[in-house]
């Protein structure tokens, strides 16, 4: 008892800018802090991971147009069917649980992604299998189908969802959820009326080619996206990584599939 | 005590407003007032940290050897921020993402480090605690009335409710776009500052120099 006390009034009686003294205060703050900001970060991170979960099932329902102020969320978003789709073969796959499947980690393992040749969202890795969501209507036929989007702007990544109607074909909405580009400029990206034009847009032509665009002139009156003013390089970098995800190496090949019941 | 607790609380809100009058903690000023949500939560982010540091600083204050002082106080300040944060983050998600860095920035804000220097280590705790919240008060006024006249101009809302119908909402009010902006707090923090001075003479600073007056040859 007495020496725990000793030791307290030895270190109190030290110098207080002694060398033992100063590696004695810093060593201990720092275990303290340590401990505190770590015990902080372990306890709160299920409750944040829930936030991350329900952000994300948040913008799933607002690409598809179901959402309004003060919905519930996770009820709604019951309503949509998490699926793991084969980039490869363009089928559904029963793998991976598309609950707990993650797109980004996958991306970043080797044997479930590929290394990319000719990258025009300069994405590096694509991952081989991806989760989509499908919004059924009540007597279960397909509504719409949501796939994950992704590629570089200017200054960042990146990440969104854009929503097709079921004939694959027309566009119901795009949304990014995640990005760190100018605000003002290429941020606008998340401005309403810029997403709105998406809506009605197709991605190919009768001949099946690939023709939307995001162009600041206008080709094909029902493919054409208007870029955003002052934001040509995020403009360039949502026009390249939408033409990656819509084409051959992205979504086409499911959704071709889709179409004809063959996924 | 030369001030009693109340002048701890009270004063740094106008008479020595570490904003105002010292020009301390500008930089985050700019960035989170372009909606008043987002200045209130840092605000409260701010009002915690500073509170709380000089706390624990003060408390410390005799332990502390002179040689890592600085390091400690970056130390507890640091650690006292990286919670604010993560608690930011699991309750308050919507906001957390529009705060993004600057919750993690409020470790160089130069009023936390400035009160722990210039007040904490050489006061008792409680004052210090007093102390540090009057600052954080005052820093939370004046990015509340920044925050009120940018978003209302600026969006035509006030805490997210529309208070002049913007135009391009089918109302009448034409949005002025570069209160969004952060220069326009630059403005707004000059205007603000010249007002206080004219109100409160005593808050102008002598001059360091005289100018010269122009010698006909």
């Amino acid at each position: 008892m007495s020496n725990s006390n000793n030791i307290f009034i030895r270190f109190k009686n030290m110098p207080v800018d002694g060398i033992a003294k100063t590696v004695i205060v810093a060593t201990t703050l720092c275990f303290v802090c340590s401990m505190v900001v770590s015990f902080a970060a372990v306890n709160l991170k299920s409750i944040q991971d829930a936030n991350k979960a329900v952000d994300k099932q948040k913008n799933i329902l607002q690409v598809a147009g179901v959402y309004y102020d003060g919905i519930n969320v996770k009820q709604t978003f019951s309503n949509f069917e998490p699926i793991v789709v084969d980039l490869n073969k363009g089928k559904f796959t029963d793998k991976f649980d598309p609950f707990v499947f993650d797109d980004k980690k996958a991306a970043q393992d080797p044997l479930l992604s590929m290394s990319l040749k000719d990258d025009p969202a300069s994405i590096g890795r694509r991952t081989n299998f991806a989760t989509i969501y499908l919004l059924k209507k009540e007597d279960g036929s397909l509504d719409k189908v949501i796939l994950p989007i992704h590629g570089y702007g200017l200054w960042s990544t990146l990440y969104g969802f854009i929503a097709l109607e079921k004939n694959c074909n027309d566009i119901f909405g795009l949304q990014f959820y995640q990005h760190a580009e100018t605000p003002g400029l290429g941020a606008e990206v998340d401005n309403p009326k810029w997403k709105a034009q998406w809506k009605g847009k197709k991605l190919n032509d009768q001949n099946g080619d690939l023709m939307i665009q995001v162009a600041k002139t206008k080709k094909y009156e029902n493919h054409h996206i208007d870029a955003l003013a002052g934001a040509t390089l995020t403009s360039n970098g949502v026009d390249n990584l939408v033409k990656f995800w819509m084409g051959e190496m992205g979504f086409k090949k499911f959704l071709i599939n889709l179409k004809n019941g063959a996924a | 005590m030369s001030q009693t607790r109340k002048q701890l609380l009270v004063d740094p809100l106008v008479d020595n407003n570490p904003i105002t009058l010292q020009v301390l903690g500008i930089c985050s000023a700019l960035a989170v007032t372009s909606s008043l949500n987002v200045a209130f939560v840092m605000s409260l982010a701010v009002i915690a940290v500073t509170g709380f540091s000089s706390l624990f600083i003060s408390m410390l204050r005799h332990y502390i050897p002179n040689s890592i002082r600085i390091i400690v106080q970056m130390v507890i300040i640091a650690s006292l921020v990286i919670l604010v944060d993560q608690i930011i983050k699991a309750f308050a998600y919507e906001i957390s993402k529009t705060l993004s860095v600057f919750v993690g920035l409020i470790i160089t804000n130069c009023i936390v480090m400035g009160r722990a220097e210039a007040f904490a280590m050489k006061n008792k705790p409680v004052d210090s605690f007093i102390d540090g919240v009057g600052n954080g008060l005052g820093y939370s006024l004046l990015l509340m009335c920044v925050g009120v006249i940018r978003e209302l101009f600026g969006s035509g809302t006030l805490f997210g409710i529309i208070i002049l119908d913007p135009i391009n909402n089918g109302g009448w009010y034409v949005p002025n776009g570069l209160l969004l902006l952060p220069p326009s707090a630059f403005f707004i923090i000059g205007f603000l500052i010249w007002g206080v001075r004219t109100w409160k003479k005593s808050q102008v600073e002598a001059r360091e120099y005289k100018i010269q007056s122009l010698e006909v040859h």
